[in-house]
């Protein structure tokens, strides 16, 4: 099957209730409905998911790799940013 | 025939149903048309399999004679399998299994429905589990069979050559057993005949998105029940238990 036919789709799966969609993979499908049957299919086989997403590839917005000096770079000597200097009560759970 | 005979030979058929056609869907591992869909052929053959595995050992214990899940699967020639024909046969290409798929998976997601009701908590039990997976069966191969009849003309050929040789063998999914419709009227299994509506709106459904047209009526083949196979089972026996026979007891 050539790449027109069945283009790249992003998966994306949540892995219980509560938490947000993570990127785990691709797959290669003709049409949205067989791009969720294949990442069902290839990325779910032992309990991973409670829900799916499949996004086509070429509809995501990329950075360039050349803009990571302006772009996250700068970042890199602003500590403060980080919460490491508040202390989370134990029951708090999931932040 | 005592009940507990009939229910052995109504479990063991069952479990054969599953096995033959678990392991027809492995044959694609590793050679199916694209990575998703090997992936997806397996574990649709392990959906399978594994049913075969409630099936047998529910089988050893009514018979009671101290055989196990491994005797029933390598350890019985063809003639002592009772899986329906449609399940052994070859898989063929693509197209042919995705139709056997779809005629197979269309009648037997809406027979394990009606046999959670049944009076046997076993049965129910394992029927429980096993719905939801054929529920999957229906929806992938029903999605496959609708692109391919509606897809290129060399797609629409091959789903319509598949059809063509695979319908004659779907009567057989219907008939009943002696011992079946004893079992029946004790409230134990279902009727088989009464699943004929539900499965074929449920085709109905695919050959109108598929523009496929419907499977010409034919004279049905019959006969696996009884132990009478075609010789495609004993190539597919001689493959699956070369290695229990060879070495038997091995693990890993």
């Amino acid at each position: 099957m050539t790449e027109t036919a069945t283009p790249l789709w992003e998966v994306f799966i949540r892995s219980r209730s509560g938490l947000p969609h993570k990127h785990c993979g691709s797959v290669h499908a003709a049409d949205a409905t067989l791009a969720l049957q294949a990442a069902r299919d290839v990325y779910t086989r032992r309990g991973e998911s409670v829900s799916l997403w499949v996004v086509p590839s070429a509809e995501i917005v990329a950075s360039d790799p050349d803009d990571k000096g302006e772009l996250f770079e700068p970042t890199g000597t602003k500590i403060y940013r980080h919460p490491t200097f508040y202390i989370v009560p134990d029951d708090v759970g999931h932040m | 025939m005592t009940e507990r005979q009939s229910l052995f030979d109504y479990t063991l058929a069952l479990g054969d149903d599953a096995l033959v056609l678990g392991h027809r869907l492995s044959e694609w591992s590793g050679q199916a048309p694209s990575l998703e869909e090997d992936i997806a052929l397996s574990n649709l053959g392990l959906d399978l399999i594994g049913q075969a595995r409630l099936f047998y050992a529910y089988a050893v214990e009514l018979e009671g004679k101290g055989r196990t899940e491994d005797d029933l699967a390598y350890f019985r020639d063809a003639a002592g399998f009772r899986n329906l024909l449609i399940v052994e046969l070859e898989v063929g290409d693509f197209a042919q299994t995705m139709a056997r798929q779809l005629l197979y998976a269309a009648f037997l997601h809406p027979y394990y429905e009606r046999l959670i009701q049944s009076k046997n908590a076993r049965l129910a039990e394992i029927a429980a589990k096993a719905v939801k997976e054929m529920a999957y069966h229906v929806r992938h191969s029903a999605e496959w069979m609708i692109r391919l009849g509606d897809g290129t003309s060399e797609s629409k050929r091959r789903s319509e050559d598949a059809l063509d040789y695979l319908w004659g063998f779907t009567g057989e999914m219907f008939e009943m057993s002696a011992g079946e419709n004893e079992l029946m009227a004790a409230g134990i299994v279902p009727d088989r005949a009464a699943i004929m509506p539900k499965w074929t709106a449920t085709l109905d459904h695919v050959w109108r998105e598929a523009t496929l047209s419907q499977p010409k009526a034919r004279a049905m083949q019959s006969g696996g029940r009884m132990g009478r196979h075609s010789e495609l089972l004993d190539h597919m026996l001689a493959e699956m238990q070369v290695l229990a026979r060879q070495h038997p007891g091995a693990t890993w």
